[in-house]
């Protein structure tokens, strides 16, 4: 038996030889015939003497001169290639050159983050919404739950067009501006732009891109909050992102809370990008504040319902390791073609 | 908010949680810690020493030479810069091979000549604060060569927490440490103070203190307080101190304070900010023999008046703000800062201790109008807790006594217009279960409220009457504000978070960001770099004027998305891109009704400039042209469900140059976009540029539908083609040459395709050739060649007489 195999590693030998010293597809099928031939190939030959083994030994010889087989195809396939090229080379084509391509384009990478977000959401019963950029204070503050006197208002520092209007600085009146036109259930995202008066450097802009959710109906509890949120960061981040839900304060929600995620940079061991903590900060959330349901004309006692607003800005910064929130706007062409 | 570690475990003697766990737990009750930090980490090497000698160096005036005892049984030898350094003195001391915040290793060196064996150092240069007026001299009993991080105790942590607005209550350690202690309020005590040489005084204050309290004016020690505006002035306390030595504060306070970053200034003022940071209450010192009467008015300012605040700024008073007034003229912004006419001052002996509680949102007008925030302010807009100011006012007498001795008055004016009562709310059980989704008993909820200071008055099973303590009334006043302190304290982590059925939604999807997507797509697929810009715009550009621009520059909203998308071309340009295409969805502004808000409209823009296709060895790479442009628009026009026919030539457009400008038509004929060659002096462009091509198309919800496709029957049988090679005057544009065609073809004519236009040898002047392949097909049987011909000669004839248009022979 061992001759057998023997025998089989000196055709694998000898047609690995053979294949690749073939110049022409002329010499190549020669090549072909005589190694695996049907009729009088080397191979054949082999095969035809198993009938003397025994049938213990035959398996074993017969799975080696199979893969000798395979091996032998292969090369034969692989060289068959080579020798064709080299023919339309002859013909004045050289197929290594690079093909003809298109530009390529590429969605803004802020762009990928919200349709990833969406298609998130849309899985859970979400639509889009839309509201105005340029809103009334009222709509900014005063139905959120936000007096123009509290020091809440100074968590954002607002650009005015005129007395009472100003450029959004959230988007939470669209929570206001859809509980207006439609009634509960109620499930909706808001993407859009914001404006905060920040100078603009590294880590501000003065417009920026948040993404808004809202949901409302009979029933809707704290858990339903955590359960969707939790979904989606599962989702967004991977099954294996642990998500934390911390107490917070929204003037618009009660109670509030804030979102981490497990650091999906360092793994959650702690790295500047997450200031050693393990955790990132991903929303702000909370269970919509009575105050606000009254201001639309909700009965608060009939619906509840909880809210989310996060930047998906800030989730590109740190998915792609952006390191300033500037590179984002500015439309450099070798930023953006980063994103193809 | 900076808290150290060890006045929080003062007031918790039962917290043994280490700052790690500290900062964990505050997290998670919704109060994270920015940074923990170990303030002795990087002054370990520090040890005490005093000067024995110090003379002027003798080759600088500005250093002094000193003889330095710093416990090693030997005079060291140290130059010091610092003007304040004194024979006696008792410095923080870096000795040879010391190292410093920073990484500074201390070595021995000459300086202007002579040796300097180590360095005395300033609180700046230990990490202690920002002092960096002079070295930091200590005060009390201290022995060279000790440790100077366990001689005045900054084996200690500070600890930054983010306190969100509506907390004013945990700006203090006090309120830290009802979060924390365990048992929560009744495991907070408030520590004794270190005995000092006047603990008598201390002893005899607290056993004689009667506060007297009256609804508008009382009188202490000979000053009449007065509160002529109760609307902004709630309550206010004056205590008078006589005798005071103004003077340093003993180590132990001045540390207390520099572990929170504060700089101590002197006993009196640093006993105030000691038991503001302590206790969440402002206090003010007025020096009692600079007020005018001696007499404190709490009114609003007059209209004319200023002050000078402490800071050194005068200021001018708004009448709507709330001062501090003696007789004559204020004394100081209430709830703000106080006036440098009535500060305490080195020669101070008499003083009035103001302890007040002024309106929120007054406060923050004030504020906002002065632009002057202080640890004060931040925590009146806040809210002060009116039932903790009796303590804080103790507290902060008995401290000055302490450190800078006096005698106290035992009479303490309260002036208390309307007694702040607390707040009873009704909690229902079954409510907070419903809103957190798990049940929550009446019992669980007492276990949880009761250690943060909240009174359970009347415990049923339907419904409990909480009653809510002084330092919360600001943020509990409804029953939701309870619940929310039940979920917080119950633990955020605690609630399941599986997912449960739901109802579907009402609100249908906006068509607008379905048109946006599509549109995306289109483009990408094309080859467009998406740019995602600000609407701001310069006053050439828009409008919507903004009443607070952050620059000129950025002083309108846009008109449109186009002439922003030529700026980011022209950063493109500056880096030396050639091939630029970009596309942006955005929205764009024009003015509104008067008062009302401004019209915005969603669109699309999109330029581009350089090589049609990116570089390929097997041709050179030809520049967009002009039909790319219309192609392009035509394209984007039938996306929109506009059709093809929607993009004409507009020659009108001032972006453009306007032989090559089109506009795009709405089946109503309204004008909805335009696009075209952008003229050049519309953009800063290098020499090397190529042409640019933009466009900008306003989008609406119409558009996101498209029109249903109608099915037509596929042929049956063939087509037959013609093709015509036309000599077309100049001045007939090449639409009206193929409506003609389409005339006049009759039934059977399908298509009609120009293939060539040609100039030159064989056409005449003023004309050129077109060629179009015109192509005719029944539905129900094969056409004949004499059925094409009689239709090809009806077109000819009508081009002749139309437009003199003539077949190429
Ligand atoms: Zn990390």
């Amino acid at each position: 038996m061992t001759d057998l195999i023997d025998e089989l590693e000196a055709l694998e030998r000898e047609g690995r030889e053979a294949i690749s010293g073939a110049r022409d597809a002329a010499a190549l099928e020669a090549a072909r015939v005589r190694l695996l031939g049907r009729k009088d190939g080397r191979l054949t030959a082999i095969l035809r003497r198993l009938g003397d083994l025994s049938p213990e030994e035959r398996p074993r010889v017969g799975a080696a001169a199979n893969r000798v087989k395979e091996v032998l195809t292969g090369l034969l396939e692989a060289r068959a290639v080579e020798v064709e090229g080299g023919a339309a080379q002859a013909a004045g084509i050289d197929p290594t050159l690079p093909g003809r391509r298109p530009w390529r384009g590429a969605r803004h990478p802020v762009t990928q983050v919200m349709d990833e977000i969406y298609a998130i959401f849309r899985s859970l019963g979400f639509t889009r919404a839309r509201g105005p950029e340029a809103e009334t204070d009222w709509y900014n503050f005063t139905a959120l739950n936000t007096p123009l006197d509290h020091p809440a208002a100074d968590m954002h520092d607002t650009f005015y067009l005129a007395p009472g209007v100003l450029l959004r600085s959230h988007t939470s009146p669209v929570q206001i501006r859809t509980m207006q036109a439609y009634r509960p259930p109620i499930r909706i995202i808001a993407p859009g732009m914001v404006y905060r008066r920040d100078p603009f450097d590294a880590s501000h802009a003065p417009g920026f891109d948040q993404l808004e959710g809202l949901v409302v109906d009979e029933g809707v509890s704290l858990v339903d909050l955590k359960a969707t949120l939790a979904e989606f960061a599962r989702r967004l981040f991977g099954p294996e992102a642990r998500v934390r839900f911390r107490p917070s304060f929204f003037p618009f929600t009660e109670p509030s809370a804030e979102v981490d995620v497990s650091c999906f940079l360092c793994g959650a061991k702690g790295c500047p990008a997450c200031k050693g903590t393990g955790w990132m900060e991903i929303m702000g959330a909370g269970m919509v504040d009575p105050a606000v349901f009254e201001a639309v004309g909700y009965d608060p006692e009939r619906y509840t319902g909880f809210a989310f607003g996060m930047g998906p800005g800030r989730i590109a910064l740190q998915r792609y390791g952006i390191p300033d929130i500037r590179l984002l706007y500015e439309s450099d062409v070798r930023f953006l073609e980063q994103f193809s | 908010m900076d808290i150290s570690y060890r006045w929080l475990k003062s007031l918790a003697p039962g917290l043994v949680a280490a700052p790690e766990e500290v900062a964990e737990r505050l997290a998670m009750y919704g109060a994270p810690v920015d940074a923990l930090v170990r303030l002795d980490a990087e002054i370990r090497d520090i040890v005490i020493a005093r000067v024995i000698e110090a003379r002027r160096h003798p080759n600088a005036d500005r250093l002094s030479l000193c003889q330095v005892d710093a416990g090693t049984g030997e005079v060291l030898s140290v130059v010091c810069g610092a003007p304040n350094v004194r024979p006696g003195g008792i410095y923080p001391f870096a000795p040879v091979g010391a190292s410093l915040p920073g990484g500074v290793t201390i070595r021995k060196a000459k300086i202007r000549g002579e040796e300097s064996q180590g360095m005395l150092c300033s609180a700046r240069e230990l990490g202690l604060g920002r002092d960096h007026e002079g070295i930091l001299e200590l005060h009390g009993d201290f022995t060279p060569g000790e440790s100077f991080v366990e001689a005045v105790g900054l084996d200690d942590v500070r600890i930054v927490v983010d306190v969100t607005a509506n907390r004013p209550d945990l700006l203090s350690h006090l309120g830290i440490a009802r979060e924390l202690a365990p048992g929560g309020v009744a495991g907070v005590t408030l520590p004794p103070l270190p005995a000092g040489a006047n603990s008598q005084a201390v002893v005899d204050f607290r056993a004689e203190a009667r506060f007297e309290t009256r609804t508008d004016a009382a009188e202490v020690g000979g000053v009449q307080i007065t509160i002529q505006d109760p609307d902004l002035c709630l309550r206010y306390m004056g205590a008078v101190i006589r005798g005071v030595r103004v003077g340093p504060s003993p180590e132990w306070l001045a540390t207390r304070l520099r572990a929170i970053g504060l700089r101590p200034i002197n006993n009196v003022v640093d006993a105030t900010n000691y038991t503001l940071h302590e206790l969440g209450q402002p206090l003010h010192a007025f020096d009692l023999d600079r007020l005018e009467g001696p007499e404190i008015r709490v009114r609003r300012a007059a209209a004319g008046e200023a002050i000078v605040t402490l800071d050194g700024e005068r200021r001018a008073l708004e009448p709507g703000m709330l001062v501090i007034a003696d007789a004559s003229r204020p004394v100081a912004v209430a709830g703000v800062m106080g006036g440098e006419n009535s500060e305490v001052t080195e020669s101070t002996r008499d003083v009035l201790l103001e302890c007040a509680l002024f309106d929120p949102a007054a406060t923050r007008r004030t504020r906002r109008a002065l632009g002057l925030s202080t640890d004060a302010s931040y925590r009146y807009e806040r809210g002060v807790d009116p039932d903790g100011m009796e303590t804080a006012c103790r507290r902060a007498v008995e401290l000055i006594l302490s450190v800078a001795g006096g005698r106290a008055e035992p009479v303490v004016a309260d002036v208390y217009p309307a007694r702040l009562e607390p707040a009873v709310i009704t909690l229902r059980p079954a409510r907070a279960a419903h809103l957190l989704g798990v049940p929550v008993g009446a019992p669980e909820i007492v276990d949880l409220l009761t250690p943060l200071g909240f009174e359970v008055l009347e415990a049923g099973d339907a419904a409990l009457r909480v009653r809510v303590p002084g330092h919360r009334r600001y943020d509990v006043t409804r029953e939701v504000d309870l619940i929310e302190e039940v979920a917080r304290r119950y633990g955020y982590d605690n609630f399941p978070d599986e997912l449960r059925a739901y109802r579907p939604n009402t609100v249908p999807e906006d068509p607008i960001a379905l048109l946006e997507d599509r549109l995306r797509s289109f483009l990408v697929a094309r080859g467009f770099l998406e740019s995602r810009t600000m609407g701001f715009a310069a006053e050439s550009e828009g409008d919507v004027a903004l009443v607070n621009p952050l620059s000129s520059a950025e002083s309108r909203l846009r008109r449109a998305l186009l002439p922003g998308l030529i700026h980011r071309l022209e950063h493109n340009f500056a880096h030396g891109q050639r091939n630029v295409r970009l596309f942006e969805i955005g929205t764009a502004f024009a003015p509104g009704p008067a008062g009302g808000l401004p019209v915005e409209t969603t669109r699309l823009a999109v330029i581009f400039t350089g090589a049609r296709y990116a570089a390929h060895w097997s041709e050179p790479a030809a520049p967009f042209d002009v039909w790319d442009l219309k192609g392009l628009l035509e394209d984007l026009a039938l996306e929109l469900g506009l059709g093809a026919g929607a993009v004409e030539p507009s020659g009108v457009e001032p972006l453009f140059i306007p032989a090559l400008a089109f506009r795009v038509v709405a089946p109503d004929g309204t004008m909805v976009g335009e696009g075209g060659q952008v003229a050049p002096e519309r953009v800063d462009a290098p020499a090397w540029a190529g042409s640019i091509w933009g466009l900008e198309i306003q989008l609406s919800a119409a558009m996101a539908t498209r029109p249903t496709p109608a099915f037509h029957e596929l042929p049956a049988f063939p087509a037959i083609e013609r093709d015509l090679a036309l000599l077309v005057p100049d001045q007939t544009p090449a639409a009206a040459v193929e409506a003609t065609i389409r005339a006049a073809g009759g039934a059977h004519l399908r298509d009609i395709e120009p293939f060539d236009v040609y100039r030159g040898p064989g056409v005449p002047e003023g004309s050129r050739s077109i060629a179009y392949r015109l192509r005719f097909r029944a539905q129900d049987r094969t056409l004949t060649d004499r059925e094409v011909d009689s239709a090809v000669g009806r077109v000819l004839h009508r081009l002749r007489d139309e437009h003199g248009v003539q077949r190429r022979g």
